[in-house]
């Protein structure tokens, strides 16, 4: 990516002439009504004046300052970010399904209700979890559905009041507790043992029927499953808590394990992680959340369902549902590409997905663990990541950070950095499934040649990146003086 | 009849694949799958594993490997399309639809899909390596410049899931700022948005009260916000200014939502000093899709940042003073500040943010109030027109935008749909329960003279 010619950083804003236009509306063809005098917008509406050619030149302009799957991998931990199909996009633009309103009679809307109705059941299969709702529009939108489903839960038992604590391991994501909090419940940290496991002695040590539940991220964020999980199922099932299981790290387990054979109550799933929807940046998403027969009745509105009194598919509210979580149905553009994708692959194809993504991630490992620390299952086979850290290259004066920033020079995107917080400058890898072996290996070599420069030549790396429209940034100017906006000149 | 929620179809029978032409077992390697099994074999020598399997014996043995009961797989993309194409036949738009209620059908510019599309922003991640992403950072500011002006709101994010999940996210922000405990909704809130923000309150204490849209007394100083929506459900112009005046009174906040694309033409909520402006930003730019393309437009005053959910870009520059954009004010977030983060929200609706931008270009200032204009225009005709229908009356009396009320007492509006269906015609959405007789009728700029004039005539017709 070298340099534009067109300045990084000049806006839409700054390329508007007075009198511009790109688009022009057909005439009026119906009699003018008098506009309310009193109801008319006073202030002036500042939006850019550019020709169509301008127009695009700038906005692809954009398009040529972002790394994309389409550039490179993104060995993201977490994020799964695979190859997303092109095919699932000429699928959302159909006119059969981009045109349809979502109040619609349902005898109209068939299709799309088929097709949410088999995802359903897609999702069921691959969870082991039979009650499934789409309406979450994210990840952490699912996980607050689900928790909110375990507050409804013990509210219907009358135990509500009494379990107000949620169980999360320190290994865990900023949406989980982020997510109990909003829905209500008081967070308490599990501690991890040193196998990255959960800490079982400090588990029982907080179990009580005072807790709602605890939730689990499997394979951990360390991407490693952990070897107590049967038991701590049982354990919090044995004080009439619940399990729930983020389901961020699904791409393991696909055909592998189902989460609700191992005890999960309820679980989501991220599209645009396991399902290959694409990430746009930081979104649309999608966070199905799928649920145990005990919850099933708690599940959002809607749930599709087959109404044989009619012999159509229908939206369904459930008896005690937690409510609707958006003003429709879900993303569900988003989950018609994650119907096509799990449609493409089938039962074999998706178990061939988990089986290359855990044999990628440790394939990387192993031609890696000599040059950077594994603070966590170094014995062990990881799951579909790998989690690194700087800490060997620490003491050059070498951060993470700096070896993020000199792999982009290399062609690659950074991993996950500084996550999990239990692992000090963590880096977690996660190719997927969708990169090749030259790929992994090109990456494998620009890792250790960016270890040999940390020690030969490590201010190659502290002044990385070298390539891109813009070198490190100064975040704390960003937020001590923030300007978010564009603002029109002083009249 | 109690339904079975849980799924479970044998996909063995051929009965279950009449929609499924010729299903292909998936044969290694899968078109995305690059590794063969050659290649497989090798890096396992690396790894000093002998299979596969064995990577997986941390997994309980008892429960490894299930036989997932899914329909054998469509890998050509031939027999995709095909079954794609054939359950989209199935959902039929109608000659002409006259729905609205929180959806609407606007033109989509060729433009926005040609942004969009771009690989480079269609697949790429969120941008927490600013070097690499000043693409969707810079799209991100522009969007947040154009949202600010469009409501003459202080600041935005980068957008939220939706509009029902933004309204409720600012009354919990609502109740942050002000320390109190309850939220007042005006009773013509979009239903489903309403159920949202009280489902969100209920779950911290906070309690939503529905309210009468005039009821002004009903602000005291327990309240921390009243929560409108202009135009609302009905399509009617709520006031917003006596509102204002209420809630300042009370020392509450006003939180507003607002169609993006009425403020073209109608005065937004900065005009009336709204605290925090929310919108449904899938009318800028995006298809219908059923509803499954959502932007959650959120905006606020400048002081109240620290308390803002969701993303915010920044502009700053590097060491040679380069202009750059950056996430910033992330201490707000669930990655830093975990459970006493503003929100939860990580993944939102970047790429729709960057349709809306696209299309709010595309339009311009100009092309944005002609939008709105034909939006009042061709609604004003069709009300006026179905007016003088015998029988048929305007139930609500008041400004509207580009949504109204009609009924024919004592007709049903579910039969009026009935019947407008049998001639092609998808009427509108049944408001009976709030309305008596009601029939909520939206007209857009998508409407011509010759579809609302066949409306008018099919609703002389119903009998």
């Amino acid at each position: 990516m070298g340099a534009e010619l067109d300045q990084a950083g000049r806006t839409i804003f700054e390329k508007s002439v007075a009198g511009r236009r790109s688009s022009v509306l057909p005439p009026l063809d119906v009699p003018k009504t008098e506009l309310p005098v009193h109801l008319l917008r006073k202030s002036v509406l500042h939006l850019p004046e550019v020709s169509e050619p301008d127009l695009m030149r700038h906005f692809l302009g954009l398009t040529r300052r972002n790394f994309s799957i389409g550039s490179g991998m993104y060995p993201l931990g977490s994020c799964t970010m695979k190859y997303n199909p092109r095919r699932h996009e000429a699928v959302v633009a159909m006119e059969g399904f981009a045109d349809i309103h979502p109040a619609q009679p349902v005898d109209t809307i068939q299709g799309w209700l088929e097709a949410l109705y088999h995802l359903q059941g897609f999702l069921a299969e691959i969870s082991g979890l039979r009650a499934v709702s789409l309406a979450p529009m994210a990840g952490a939108h699912g996980e607050y559905a689900g928790i909110a489903m375990v507050r409804a839960f013990h509210r219907n038992n009358g135990e509500d009041d009494q379990r107000r604590k949620v169980l999360i391991p320190d290994s865990a994501h900023g949406t989980n507790p982020a997510t109990a909090a909003m829905a209500g419940y008081e967070v308490v940290q599990v501690r991890s043992n040193s196998k990255g496991d959960v800490d079982q002695a400090h588990l029982n040590s907080l179990l009580g029927e005072n807790v709602a539940a605890m939730m689990l991220t499997y394979p951990s964020t360390l991407g490693l499953p952990d070897g107590g999980i049967l038991e701590i199922a049982a354990k919090l099932h044995g004080v009439g808590a619940l399990l729930y299981g983020d389901g961020a790290n699904m791409n393991a387990l696909l055909g592998i394990v189902r989460p609700g054979e191992l005890g999960v109550d309820v679980i989501h799933m991220n599209t645009h992680k396991s399902a290959a929807t694409p990430h746009g940046g930081g979104g649309p998403g999608a966070g199905p959340v799928m649920a145990s027969e005990a919850l099933a009745q708690f599940l959002p509105d809607p749930v599709i369902h087959w109404d044989a009194n009619y012999a159509r598919y229908d939206f369904f509210r459930p008896e005690k549902s937690i409510g609707r979580l958006g003003t429709w149905y879900g993303n569900t553009a988003v989950l018609l590409r994650a119907y096509a994708y799990i449609l493409s692959l089938g039962s074999k194809g998706l178990r061939a997905v988990s089986e290359n993504a855990v044999l990628n991630a440790n394939y990387v490992k192993v031609l890696l663990q000599d040059v950077f620390n594994i603070k966590y299952g170094r014995e062990r086979s990881c799951m579909h990541e790998v989690v690194i850290d700087g800490t060997r290259q620490k003491p050059a004066g070498v951060s993470t950070m700096d070896i993020a920033k000199r792999l982009i020079d290399l062609g690659f995107h950074p991993p996950t950095v500084y996550f999990p917080l239990i692992v000090d400058g963590a880096m977690m890898v996660e190719p997927t499934e969708t990169e090749s072996k030259e790929t992994l290996d090109a990456f494998v070599a620009a890792m250790r040649a960016i270890a040999r420069e940390a020690e030969e030549t490590p201010e190659l790396l502290h002044s990385a990146p070298h390539y891109t429209p813009v070198g490190r940034l100064d975040e704390a100017q960003a937020a001590r003086k923030p300007v978010l906006r564009w603002r029109p000149p002083e009249a | 009849m109690r339904q079975k929620l849980w799924y479970r179809q044998d996909f063995t029978g051929e009965k279950n694949h009449k929609n499924m032409p010729e299903a292909v077992d998936g044969h290694p390697p899968h078109p995305y799958i690059p590794n063969t099994e050659a290649q497989q074999r090798e890096m396992l020598a690396t790894i000093g594993v002998g299979s596969v399997e064995a990577l997986f014996d941390d997994i309980p043995a008892e429960f490894r490997f299930p036989e997932l009961n899914l329909p054998p797989a469509l890998a050509s993309e031939q027999a995709l399309m095909a079954h794609m194409r054939s359950l989209a036949a199935r959902n039929t738009p109608g000659t002409v639809s006259f729905l609205g209620g929180g959806a609407y059908r606007h033109f989509v510019p060729s433009v926005v899909g040609e942004i969009t599309g771009r690989d480079e922003v269609l697949t790429a991640y969120t941008p927490y390596q600013p070097e690499v992403s000043q693409g969707t950072l810079q799209g991100a500011w522009e969007y947040q410049s154009m949202v600010c002006n469009l409501y003459v709101m202080g600041i935005s994010n980068t957008g939220m899931y939706d509009l029902a999940t933004a309204l409720a996210e600012g009354a919990l922000m609502s109740a942050r700022i002000t320390g109190r405990r309850k939220i007042l909704l005006l009773d013509s809130v979009h239903p489903n948005d309403a159920e949202v923000v009280a489902a969100y309150c209920d779950r911290q204490g906070i309690q939503v009260e529905e309210i009468p849209a005039r009821d002004f007394d009903a602000v005291d100083d327990k309240t921390a916000a009243v929560v409108i929506q202009s135009p609302n459900y009905f399509g009617y112009i709520e006031t917003q200014d006596h509102w204002r005046q209420a809630t300042k009174e009370r020392g509450a906040l006003m939180v507003v939502s607002a169609n993006p694309i009425s403020l073209g033409l109608l005065p937004p909520p900065g005009e009336f000093d709204a605290d925090i402006a929310v919108g449904e930003g899938r009318s800028l730019g995006n298809h219908l899709s059923l509803g499954g393309v959502n932007l959650g437009i959120f905006t606020t005053k400048e002081q109240y940042l620290r308390q803002m959910p969701g993303r915010i870009v920044g502009r700053t520059t590097d060491r040679d003073g380069r202009v750059g954009y950056v996430l910033t004010i992330q201490t707000r977030e669930q990655h830093i500040k975990r459970e006493r983060a503003t929100s939860n929200i990580c993944t939102a609706e970047q790429l729709v943010a960057l349709a809306a931008t696209v299309s709010m270009t595309s339009y311009g200032p100009e092309g944005m109030r002609e939008l709105a204009e034909q939006n009042f225009h061709k609604a004003h005709y069709a009300a006026a027109q179905i007016a003088q229908i015998p029988g048929y009356q305007l139930l609500v009396e008041g400004d509207f935008f580009n949504e109204f009320v009609i009924g024919r007492p004592p007709m049903r509006p579910s039969w009026i749909n009935h019947r407008l269906l049998q001639k092609g015609i998808i009427g509108g959405i049944d408001v009976s329960s709030k309305i008596p007789h009601g029939l909520l009728l939206c007209v857009t700029e998508m409407h011509t003279r010759e579809q609302i004039n066949l409306l008018v005539k099919a609703l002389g017709e119903v009998t």
